[in-house]
């Protein structure tokens, strides 16, 4: 469970942040603070700006206005699909990109994720032979390198069957990366997975943050008995007229 | 830049198909080149037919004879005669594709070009029989034939000349002439005119005749004139031109040499430009653009990667292919450290050109599909004489050639090969200000991409 407020330190945080393409608003002035150790959801419908959100905190696009606050260590960033060479095997493209985070001891590092994602035995095999699931952990991985002390996913479990899914936020969730301390902030169009990973949820919808707190806040911000969190998430957005 | 260099060198590795393909390329374009340089040009099959009965084959002019028959060995020299035996035989020859043409000599043509040198009237005709299913072909068959026709038919004339130049000194100078098999000794007009002198010395002054006989000397003075000019008028029509060659260039390129420069600046493009705009949609396909270059790796230092890539691989390509084709034809090995330079320069300014292809296509099939279109059109371009159109299409054809590397790229490599003219260091310069434009072109279009 999260701390308190009072005692919980912000590790991201986004000020009035503002992103227009030409004349389409895809954020509008949305600010939020995540602390060390949580799990966050981005949740919202298409076009919400769940994608352009995480592109600016993870510093891929600036901000037409507003500000975004980082921790003093890396960011790390996994998009939405696996951005790792297929014609590469999985070590080859762990030990790419720790190099190139210029690591002290790639080696080390690209031994210590095979550990983390449990690719050891497949450390050889070029990634594109790999499933989907692994692909996307190896993807994880290397977003993990340089050991960040917040983790951006954009849609990670978007492409997945639901074994993969289990056993991606196994590596991911509170088991997982979550357990060990790094912050970790997600966008998913499932609203289940934020349900049940997730700490807390952000509510994005026409670039507007509707909503901050966690699923059972969000289930009772709309009132009565709802029969689970879905059908509170769509009401919500109902209600707010999305 | 080193490690990502690696990674694409691994990448490279791994598609076997990709990288025979960038090496076979140039190598069996050198090979097909060079055998093309260094062999003769092939002599189309004709059928040939002479209609003209053995031993007939000869006009006589004067006192002169011509066998026009001796000249079939002229026409042979640039065709392969299949000797046939009528008409039908030709045409059923060219109809088969066994001959690409047909060359038929009249019975009648001795005649008939006895009849035009001694009367002016007559139409001495070859007949000419083209297969006309392939133009190319044809067109082969055609100037092979004519070319050959024209020589036979100047050096007809040119005997022709030289036998009525030696009558015209009989009758200036006498001689003896052959008819019905006797000779005839010829007076000539010069020894008539001393006769008539001697005559008129020895009449009496007061003779009505010397009048008379004074005529007569006139006019052989005025013929004798007239025909001493005409000698050398006549033996000139044969040759009328003669045709004295200067170079304001300096020293040029033998035409084999510029063939197989054209060759290897055109491998070194493709190679170069499917290569850079290749490896650089390759990281959009993979996805992995946004992730190097958000703080890994500047967008500048991962395109001059794709180019040092590209035109590395190229320049070495193109070396290779360049020591293979030296066994054909002439390539200055002595200035091999300028074919490296000319051919760096070339590489790096189509790795500019890729990248900035590359940096429009979000997958490698339209990034290659891209470049390979692009190529062609200007090697085209920079190919084409601008001295043979005019005006507007002139400035469009030079400015075209002026803003893509082919043409700067043929003059420094030309230059490398052989010290022909122009200098290297214009098309250098020229090659690094069109990289770096075409480079920020690159960084222009991977921004609005990003």
């Amino acid at each position: 469970m999260p701390a308190t407020a009072a005692t919980r330190r912000a590790t991201l945080a986004a000020r009035s942040l503002t992103k227009r393409y030409g004349d389409r608003t895809a954020l509008n002035a949305v600010s939020f603070e995540i602390y060390s150790g949580e799990l966050v959801a981005i949740i919202g419908p298409n076009g919400a700006g769940k994608t352009t959100l995480l592109s600016i905190l993870a510093g891929i696009q600036s901000p037409s206005e507003g500000e975004v606050s980082t921790p003093a260590g890396k960011v790390g960033w996994v998009p939405q699909q696996p951005a790792i060479y297929s014609k590469l095997s999985v070590a080859e493209n762990l030990r790419l990109f720790a190099r190139l985070e210029k690591l002290p001891d790639p080696d080390a590092a690209v031994e210590k994720m095979l550990d983390l994602t449990e690719l050891r035995d497949r450390a050889r095999d070029e990634v594109g032979r790999l499933s989907g699931g692994n692909q996307q952990r190896v993807n994880v991985a290397v977003g993990l390198l340089c050991e960040p002390a917040a983790l951006l996913l954009d849609e990670p479990s978007s492409s997945l069957d639901p074994r993969q899914r289990e056993r991606l936020w196994g590596f991911i969730g509170p088991t997982g990366l979550g357990g060990r301390g790094t912050t970790v902030a997600y966008s998913t169009h499932d609203v289940l997975e934020a349900e049940h990973y997730a700490d807390r949820v952000l509510v994005l919808a026409d670039g507007e943050l509707l909503f901050v707190g966690t699923p059972g806040e969000l289930e009772r911000a709309v009132g009565g008995n709802p029969r689970d969190f879905e059908v509170a998430f769509v009401r919500f957005l109902d209600e707010h007229g999305h | 830049m080193r490690w990502l260099l690696v990674k694409d060198f691994q990448i490279l590795r791994r598609s076997p198909l990709l990288v025979a393909l960038l090496v076979a390329y140039p190598i069996a374009l050198a090979l097909m080149i060079g055998f093309a340089l260094s062999s003769p040009p092939g002599k189309p099959k004709v059928a040939f037919l002479t209609q003209v009965p053995p031993g007939q084959g000869r006009i006589h002019f004067g006192s002169q004879e011509i066998n026009i028959s001796s000249y079939a060995k002229d026409l042979f020299a640039s065709i392969q005669p299949i000797i046939v035996h009528s008409q039908a035989e030709a045409m059923a020859d060219v109809r088969s594709g066994r001959a690409l043409a047909a060359v038929i000599v009249p019975a009648d043509i001795p005649q008939q070009i006895q009849s035009l040198v001694t009367t002016g009237v007559g139409s001495p005709t070859v007949q000419v029989i083209l297969n006309s299913n392939d133009p190319l072909e044809r067109q082969f068959a055609d100037q092979a034939i004519k070319a050959r026709l024209n020589d036979v038919q100047q050096a007809v004339s040119k005997q022709v000349l030289h036998v009525a130049v030696a009558d015209l000194q009989q009758v200036l100078n006498g001689g003896t002439i052959q008819f019905l098999g006797q000779n005839f000794r010829l007076l000539g007009l010069r020894n008539s005119r001393a006769l008539v002198q001697r005559a008129i010395a020895e009449l009496p002054a007061s003779s009505p005749l010397r009048s008379s006989l004074g005529q007569v000397v006139g006019f052989a003075d005025l013929a004798i004139q007239g025909l001493g000019f005409a000698s050398p008028v006549l033996g000139s029509i044969g040759t009328p031109l003669a045709v004295q060659q200067t170079e304001l260039a300096g020293k040029t390129t033998p035409a084999a040499t510029y063939a197989a420069t054209i060759s290897v600046i055109f491998s070194l493009m493709l190679v170069t430009m499917l290569l850079a705009a290749g490896m650089l949609a390759l990281e959009r396909e993979e996805h992995a653009f946004a992730r190097l270059v958000r703080g890994l790796v500047s967008p500048s230092a991962l395109l001059a990667e794709k180019v040092v890539l590209a035109g590395g691989c190229a320049t070495l390509a193109a070396l290779v292919m360049s020591a293979g084709i030296s066994s054909f034809v002439s390539l200055a090995w002595s200035r091999f450290p300028l074919w490296v330079v000319a051919l760096a320069a070339a590489g790096i300014a189509f790795g500019a050109l890729g990248v900035a292809i590359g940096g429009l296509a979000r997958e490698v099939r339209a990034a290659s599909l891209l470049a390979f279109m692009l190529s062609l059109p200007i090697a085209f371009i920079a190919l084409v004489p601008t001295a043979a159109v005019s005006g507007t299409l002139k400035s469009a054809l030079d400015t075209v050639a002026f803003i893509f590397p082919f043409k700067p790229a043929l003059d420094a490599t030309n230059n490398a090969f052989s010290g022909t003219a122009p200098g290297i260091g214009w098309p250098l310069l020229h090659l690094i200000g069109l990289a770096v434009a075409f480079g920020i072109l690159a960084r222009a279009a991977v921004r609005r991409l990003a």
